[in-house]
């Protein structure tokens, strides 16, 4: 077990973080905050992802990378490894957290119906939808970054989503979309956001 | 029932939801770069630094009050010493100690034997004049407004590693 501090740590600094270039350095641009979060969390785990395999051999394809990620790297951040793991063995492949402990601090109701608000309660759940879907960018940034390092370029998306059975009806479920870019040998992604 | 006593900043600690220091060390750091892109002036984001632990010491305070139940400090003194004894352990698993006191006792140094915040961290010569611990003040600052201490504003606390 390494170093530890208190989880309030990380979350009230992600949350600040995310508010600070939302609502303060990119106030009206938030395809540019977006990046910057996005940017961040690139960094985070492209370093991560170093520490972690500088004592293994090279991965020898890129499922075992993405095993890596779903089973190891997640437990070192989340203390839990991704529950699913799914792919059309044509570059895509969906990660599913279904207790994704960031979430796990936000109060949303992830069911909340699409359409124009009218009445300031339904405005401001719209609003915390953006913030929510903001703070999302992070830990795509974090697994964009950790496969960068593994050389494997790819677009990294995220979605919320509760399960129809109600399983997990306190916790919310992470989707994670990632697209293997074949194409983009030269390791600059211009990843979906 | 008597009343419970103050709790120590260990028995804190252990008693929390705990994670990976890395990660909160490698995304700290993350920020930092990414504002000396964005902002690059270094005193800008001394500034930016220390609004954000602002923000943060706002709420954290909260956390802070429910699970210490320390009493109200008398002076500022024990203020100094509560912070770095209890706050600095209960959240970033460190001890601090208080130090270089002035005459009027209105400032001190509390100095971080083992920063979570600079592990791995090297600053460049292009930073000069970057205080990159700054988002620990802004958070003490953050918290002292919320319980009322006064002269805050000129609050500026020094945070060095024993190496």
């Amino acid at each position: 077990m390494g170093r530890e501090v208190s989880e309030s740590c990380i979350d009230s600094l992600l949350t600040e973080m995310v508010s600070s270039y939302c609502n303060r350095f990119y106030a009206n641009k938030p395809e540019l905050a977006a990046r910057r979060i996005e940017a961040i969390g690139y960094q985070v785990g492209h370093q991560l992802s170093e520490r972690y395999t500088m004592e293994r051999p090279r991965f020898s394809d890129h499922l075992e990378a993405i095993k890596f990620i779903c089973k190891d790297f997640w437990s070192e951040l989340f203390k839990k490894q991704i529950d699913n793991l799914k792919t059309n063995h044509r570059g895509t492949f969906v990660l599913q957290d279904n207790r994704f402990r960031w979430l796990a601090r936000m109060s949303l109701d992830p069911t909340a119906e699409e359409g124009v608000p009218q009445d300031p309660a339904a405005l401001a759940e719209s609003k915390a939808a953006q913030a929510m879907s903001m703070y999302l960018y992070f830990p795509c940034g974090i697994i964009r970054g950790a496969l960068s390092n593994l050389g494997i370029p790819c677009a990294v998306s995220a979605d919320i989503s509760n399960l129809p059975a109600c399983e997990y009806p306190e916790s919310y479920v992470l989707c994670v979309v990632m697209h293997a870019c074949s194409l983009c040998s030269n390791g600059h992604c211009h990843g979906q956001l | 029932m008597a009343p419970a006593g103050p709790r120590s900043g260990d028995a804190i600690f252990a008693s929390v939801e705990r994670v990976n220091a890395e990660l909160f060390t490698l995304t700290y750091g993350a920020i930092v770069r990414q504002l000396l892109t964005d902002l690059e002036e270094v005193d800008e984001v001394n500034k930016q630094l220390d609004q954000m632990g602002y923000n943060i010491g706002i709420r954290l305070v909260d956390e802070f009050l429910a699970k210490s139940n320390v009493s109200r400090c008398v002076d500022f003194k024990e203020t100094a010493e509560v912070i770095a004894k209890v706050g600095f352990k209960m959240f970033l698993g460190v001890g601090a100690s208080v130090t270089n006191w002035d005459a009027e006792g209105t400032c001190c140094s509390i100095v971080l034997e083992d920063n979570p915040l600079v592990d791995f961290v090297e600053l460049p010569d292009t930073c000069q004049g970057l205080y990159y611990c700054n988002v620990l003040s802004g958070v003490i600052r953050g918290a002292l407004e919320m319980v009322s201490v006064p002269s805050c504003a000129s609050l500026s606390l020094v945070f060095s590693s024993s190496s």
